[in-house]
């Protein structure tokens, strides 16, 4: 009877914790949707903003999250999936290699505003690629490497080792192994993973703020080598730089960041569910 | 037929008899592999300690005896699958038509090709029936639909699969019961046309009927094949050995034609062991 109580207890503590948790998160969503949702329409999503940013849309913005998030993309999942490959199937455990992974655990705990600075500090000034989409992007990269190097490692190390002996015991090399069935076993984890890194790039200011960042700039970037509008770094101008603005257009702009990156999460999801499906031990 | 072993006066001369550095029983041929002197360590443990064996061409080799014996180890070193792992150390060595497996320059995936290997526990690869025994031909760059269905109903049938499996073979792998896909790993590693194959423990995990079935393959098998085999109960391995070898700690104790090892051994410890006293 005791020992009943006891357990009903235990659920309900467990109960209020996994409540206090998710209560957070449906203020801030609930809010920012309650506030923002007047703010949006056709117009707000479609146009460049005008009279120092109080009217008109966030076009640029939106624009530029997109592409700095496809430059990320483009250069952190190639490097990092590839590294995650080395260090899963082919790097011995050695002094070198260990001293690599803790690099990159080590990586993936420096503020954002150091990868700013480093950003700023190594493709802006010495490589001049000056304030431009390039730069943002390669910080971006640079900063999200490592979530992708260590959750693609995982991935692949949960693949079943027998999967590469067999492979290896039918005349595959290790490269044929990994291409033919290590790879598509892992698919769903890396996925998972990459989008993660991403949609915390998505979401950064500090990194953007030296290297790609444009504090008003009402037109659309030509080239990789143009500065860029990005909705966090608008977020916080519009929220602390900018006198009078109104207070529909900040949770606007908070609830279309929002949306972008719950909507990329849900594709995620989506695309592990469907490979999920298809795997099948 | 069989040559008796060679007697002799000297006490080193009949322990090297003993431990089979003479010509294998009923090989009247050149071995298909010769395993000479051959140690292995694993992070500094041995766990093979000068192995001699000759194994023959078109029969069946039975290695058998306690577990931690050094059987499995000593197939994974005749197809080079202990490449896969670190910190090894392997002395002596493995001819394969008289050509040393571990020289330089030896193409593995080749080797592995000529040396194929079932694992005691069947391991589907993920996708289909088809996809798995076509797995080793598609890799070895083997094109052609015709060429490819050929290899599928061959291996197949080589490994009393076919008429269970002909009407699905475009279903996972995984839907087979666990008898079928050892078969099917067995088929698998056919396809490639393996001249030597290694079994381990091939029906381990399998029922009677299974069992039954996968031995009557082996029998059909050894007219082309060069077959060894861990067999999982001396039972079986007394079933199916034309020479059978018997391992306890890493060393070969004893080595011989099968009915001779099973029915009259020569040393004490076999004795013990194949009429139930240990192991």
């Amino acid at each position: 009877m005791r020992r009943m109580l006891l357990q009903r207890l235990g659920f309900v503590l467990l109960g209020l914790v996994t409540l206090v948790v998710v209560v957070p998160i449906l203020l801030v969503v609930g809010v920012i949707v309650a506030r923002g949702i007047s703010a949006i329409n056709w117009q707000f999503l479609s146009t460049m903003p005008y009279n120092g940013m109080k009217q008109g849309g966030i076009l640029p913005a939106i624009i530029g999250t997109l592409l700095l998030t496809l430059g990320t993309a483009l250069v952190a999942v190639p490097i990092g999936v590839g590294g995650a490959v080395y260090l899963s199937e082919y790097a011995r455990d050695t002094r070198l290699t260990r001293a690599i992974r803790l690099a990159i655990v080590n990586l993936a705990g420096i503020p954002s505003i150091v990868y700013g600075l480093f950003g700023l500090g190594m493709f802006v000034l010495f490589f001049r690629f000056g304030t431009s989409i390039l730069a943002g992007s390669l910080t971006l990269a640079i900063m999200t490497l490592p979530v992708i190097i260590s959750t693609s490692e995982e991935a692949l190390r949960a693949v079943p080792t027998e999967f590469r002996t067999v492979s290896a015991s039918l005349g595959g090399t290790r490269w044929q192994g990994i291409r033919t069935i290590v790879l598509p076993q892992a698919l769903p984890g890396i996925i998972t993973g990459v989008i993660l890194g991403l949609l915390r790039a998505a979401g950064e200011t500090a990194p953007i703020l030296f290297t790609v960042a444009a504090f008003y700039l009402p037109r659309l970037p030509r080239s990789p080598l143009d500065q860029s509008m990005a909705l966090p770094y608008h977020l916080y101008v519009i929220s602390t730089q900018v006198p009078g603005m109104p207070l529909s257009v900040q949770y606007g702009t908070a609830l279309v960041l929002l949306g972008l990156v719950l909507s990329l999460n849900i594709v995620a999801s989506l695309i592990r569910r469907y490979f999920r499906s298809k795997r099948q031990w | 037929m069989v040559a008796p072993p060679p007697r002799s006066t000297s006490g080193a001369m009949e322990s090297a008899a003993a431990r089979g550095a003479r010509p294998a029983p009923g090989a009247d041929v050149e071995p298909k592999v010769r395993i000479q002197g051959l140690s292995y360590w694993y992070d500094g443990r041995q766990s093979l300690n000068g192995v001699t064996l000759d194994i023959p061409d078109r029969a069946i080799t039975v290695l058998f005896g306690p577990a931690g014996g050094g059987k499995t180890t000593l197939m994974r070193l005749v197809n080079r699958l202990n490449d896969l792992v670190d910190r090894t150390k392997v002395t002596g060595r493995i001819l394969l038509d008289g050509e040393d497996i571990y020289a330089p320059g030896v193409d593995v995936t080749q080797l592995r090709r000529r040396v194929g290997m079932v694992f005691a526990l069947p391991l589907p690869l993920p996708g289909t029936v088809r996809d798995n025994v076509l797995y080793g031909p598609s890799l070895a760059g083997v094109r052609g639909r015709e060429r490819l269905s050929e290899i599928l109903e061959r291996s197949l049938t080589q490994a009393a699969l076919w008429a269970e499996v002909k009407d699905r073979l475009d279903t996972p792998a995984l839907s087979l019961s666990g008898g079928q896909q050892q078969r099917l790993c067995i088929a698998r590693s056919l396809s490639l046309e393996p001249e030597v194959l290694l079994l381990d423990e091939p029906t381990s995990g399998l029922d009677p009927i299974s069992t039954a079935k996968v031995e009557e393959s082996l029998f059909e098998l050894k007219s082309q094949y060069s077959i060894v085999i861990v067999p999982h109960s001396v039972q079986q391995a007394a079933r199916v050995a034309d020479v059978a070898a018997f391992f306890l700690g890493g060393e070969l104790v004893e080595y011989g034609d099968g009915p001779q090892v099973f029915t009259a051994p020569r040393d004490k410890k076999t004795e013990d062991y194949v009429t139930g006293r240990f192991g």
